[in-house]
């Protein structure tokens, strides 16, 4: 069976120009970037050219830029890294206050937690129907002891943009600094991060073409960042650690490459129109406006959306449902709850998301499927939801 | 065991037409070996495994040993690889909702009612059959397999599903499976119930299965160290509700107090450990009451019972009395527990769907909330639960 990937947000498959970089920085550069001799010097020189692709692509400066292992850790690097470091009140008096929001990824999410767990104060900001910050709720929350505000470039299921340009301008105004995770942006959609305004700048290099293991921080000059790994004086004392030369130089060449993600929109849409088209009971949550090019989140009324998954992979097509919990099984996800849907509802959902590969006939392959699998679902349980049967 | 039946043959099931078939898979030898088997027979499958319960759920009673029980990652994680073995889809689905709906609340209720419930019947029925045929349904899988060690047979004329003991009497399931209909039969298969243990694992190694040599746990999966009195004051403080501050006495044969104890839902009929009491010859709880909190012991001879009253009765093989085969009353064997050997009784309706049994010789700790199971040869005739 041919199998189709429909999954991009999760994961894209490594681009043949960035494979083919990668294999030959591999055999080509054997050195430590950090070593003053020939081999070290090699490697250095491809480190920085990596560092000043990645700039060029989110319109910053290659000093801005550290590597990272992914956006997990370029997420808790910028978070830790100001928060840990700010002091609130004379000599520190005044309790530290972080303001996220409830749709972030589990590596803002957690990071968060874990700064509560340390003493600072967490304001968890909640989202409108569509899936989009609230901004007012943002100046409600804004206060002196605020240091740090983390708030996503696009949310991961749903696709939704949040106003990253207006939360800059509200933090500049009060002193906070602002971190965006644009680990589902950067890479796929034209990003300029001085005309965002932000401080910091998550990038993950396996949502576009690079492998997994490699990512990037963008720290604006001038915004001190305390490290949270200690070891050596590498990236500027920011991230300890021999660099990965190979992913690094993976990534630059996934940052120079054009593949056109804007293309990917018209497919979305009609996938998207496909299927609300032919399956009744069929909805999308979230904004259709304001999203992501390639990603649409839709709810099927009655059935479950890890069902349908299933049904979908048996039929050749990945997709996904919620976020994996560690066991691989499905739990209803965070953001459609806190976007206000009722679990089930949360749990009927299912997610869609593009890659430049994708092409027509893919979609209507996907189209066909969804409506088969949909249609055989409520045969089998006509009452409702799979799964919701009670004791006899 | 006599065999009032000749032995019918097995339900045979087609694997021609390339039809799909879910594996019920626990990362055990056992359903792995079953994977391997249908594989190696030429059947389309999937495998995939229900997540029953967070281990990680209630931390005041979580141990290092959580790790290895059912639903843990290691058993998600051998699945996973068996699979790869195999060469199936694989999908783990997320059940836990329903699993603490049809068999956690059910257990903590019967348990703070001073019965011994059996939370693997409850599993088994409404979770391992009614949820996992409706998963396999959703995947467009008409049959499903497990690792269960029973037998199921089709009565050549009426055409009814019989259930069987496995030939492993050793590793026999069919305490836990009374409980399903002709549908769930009609749709199961049981591979392993022709077998021995140690056939199954000369077949893994034979398969060169990851999970070969794992040993296998017998614990209720969902309550660590068999601890259940620590699991229910978690549960219930995880849901708000404050544990009640019980106590009670402990009283002999003839209400004589002669203990205090913290909670009648500590004890379970049979028990002999734990009473806190020095006395001559050893004793065993024989009764307890959760209403007025007593806790009542006696030497093991005061635990032998002459019969029991079972309720909820579901006909399995036969569909009841007058059937042909079954007379009224009927001469049937009893198990009253998973390892008990099924005694001897006459067996009397009191309704339809209730029964007494009059045991040949007197029973060891008949314990209300469990399971009666009666055997004509290694026919599973029908279940009910003792009152």
């Amino acid at each position: 069976m041919q199998h189709f990937y429909f999954d991009h947000n999760a994961t894209t498959p490594v681009a043949p120009e960035v494979l083919h970089d990668l294999a030959a920085t591999l055999v080509e550069v054997s050195g430590n970037a950090s070593s003053i001799h020939h081999f070290g010097q090699a490697a250095k020189q491809r480190l920085e050219a990596a560092r000043r692709e990645v700039a060029t692509r989110i319109g910053c400066d290659a000093r801005e830029i550290v590597f990272t292992s992914g956006g997990t850790e370029s997420d808790n690097l910028a978070i830790f890294g100001i928060a840990r470091r700010a002091i609130v009140g004379s000599a520190g008096r005044l309790k530290k206050h972080v303001i996220t929001s409830t749709i972030e990824h589990p590596a803002v999410l957690n990071a968060c937690a874990q700064l509560e767990r340390e003493g600072a104060e967490v304001t968890w900001l909640p989202v409108g129907p569509d899936g989009i910050v609230l901004l007012n709720e943002l100046k409600r929350a804004l206060r002196p002891a605020t240091v740090l505000i983390t708030i996503m470039h696009a949310n991961n299921e749903t696709g939704a943009l949040q106003p990253v340009r207006e939360i800059a301008a509200m933090a500049r105004t009060s002193g906070a600094v602002f971190h965006s995770d644009g680990v589902q942006v950067a890479g796929r959609i034209p990003v300029n991060v001085r005309n965002l305004g932000v401080d910091l700048y998550s990038v993950s290099g396996h949502k576009f073409g690079a492998p997994k293991g490699i990512g990037a921080l963008y720290v604006r000059k001038g915004i001190p960042l305390e490290p949270i790994s200690f070891g050596g004086h590498h990236e500027r004392d920011r991230r300890a650690g021999t660099e990965n030369v190979p992913g690094a130089s993976a990534l630059g060449r996934a940052a120079s490459l054009t593949a056109d993600w804007t293309v990917t929109s018209a497919l979305r849409d009609r996938l998207e129109r496909g299927i609300l088209d032919r399956v009744p009971g069929a909805s999308v949550n979230g904004p259709v406006e304001n999203r992501l090019p390639n990603t649409t989140n839709i709810r099927f009324d009655g059935i479950e959306g890890e069902a349908i998954v299933i049904a979908l992979d048996l039929r050749g097509y990945a997709v996904s449902s919620g976020s994996a919990c560690s066991s691989g099984a499905v739990e209803p996800s965070h953001v459609l709850l806190a976007m206000g849907l009722e679990p089930e509802e949360a749990r009927s959902s299912v997610r869609f998301s593009l890659g430049p590969a994708n092409t027509e006939s893919e979609v209507d392959g996907l189209i066909e499927a969804v409506d088969a699998s949909v249609t055989h679902l409520r045969r089998i349980s006509p009452s409702g939801m799979p799964g919701e049967s009670q004791r006899a | 065991m006599p065999d009032s039946f000749a032995l019918q043959e097995s339900a045979p099931r087609e694997n021609t037409s390339g039809e799909l078939i879910a594996v019920a898979m626990s990362g055990g030898v056992d359903s792995s070996t079953v994977a391997a088997m249908l594989k190696r027979d030429g059947y389309n499958i999937a495998g995939l495994t229900m997540q029953l319960w967070n281990q990680r759920r209630l931390p005041e009673i979580a141990t290092e040993a959580a790790t290895g029980r059912c639903c843990s990652l290691d058993d998600v994680y051998d699945a996973r690889r068996v699979a790869e073995h195999v060469g199936m889809p694989y999908y783990v689905v997320n059940l836990e909702r329903q699993f603490e709906k049809t068999v956690v609340e059910p257990f903590i209720d019967e348990y703070l009612a001073g019965r011994t419930p059996v939370p693997c019947t409850l599993c088994n029925t409404f979770i391992k059959f009614d949820q996992f045929l409706e998963l396999a349904d959703s995947v467009g899988a008409r049959s499903i397999a497990t690792g269960h060690y029973a037998r199921i047979t089709r009565h050549p004329e009426t055409g009814r599903y019989e259930m069987r003991t496995a030939v492993d009497s050793s590793k026999d399931q069919t305490y836990f499976l009374w409980g399903l209909t002709q549908e769930q039969l009609s749709r199961a298969m049981f591979p392993l119930g022709e077998m021995t243990k140690p056939e199954v694992r000369a077949l893994a190694a034979e398969f060169n299965l990851p999970v070969a040599k794992k040993h296998e746990s017998y614990e209720i999966c969902f309550v660590p160290n068999g601890d259940y009195a620590a699991f229910m004051d978690a549960y219930l403080r995880e849901k708000g509700m404050e544990p009640a501050a019980t106590e009670g006495a402990i009283v002999d044969a003839e209400g004589r107090e002669i203990g205090r104890h913290a909670g009648a839902h500590h004890f379970t009929v049979g028990q002999r450990k734990g009473l806190g009491i020095a006395a001559k010859e050893p004793l065993y709880v024989i009764a307890t009451d959760s209403g007025s909190q007593t806790v009542t012991v006696g030497s093991n001879d005061d635990l032998l019972r002459p019969g029991l009253i079972a309720r909820e009765i579901r006909w399995l093989s036969l569909p009841g009395f007058g059937a042909p085969g079954l007379n009224t009353p009927a001469r049937l064997r009893v198990r009253i527990r998973n390892r008990h050997i099924p005694a001897w009784a006459t067996v009397y309706p009191l309704s339809e769907n209730r029964v007494q049994a009059c045991f040949d010789e007197p029973q060891r700790a008949v314990t209300p909330g469990q399971a009666a199971v009666f055997y004509s040869g290694d026919l599973v005739v029908a279940g009910g639960w003792i009152e």
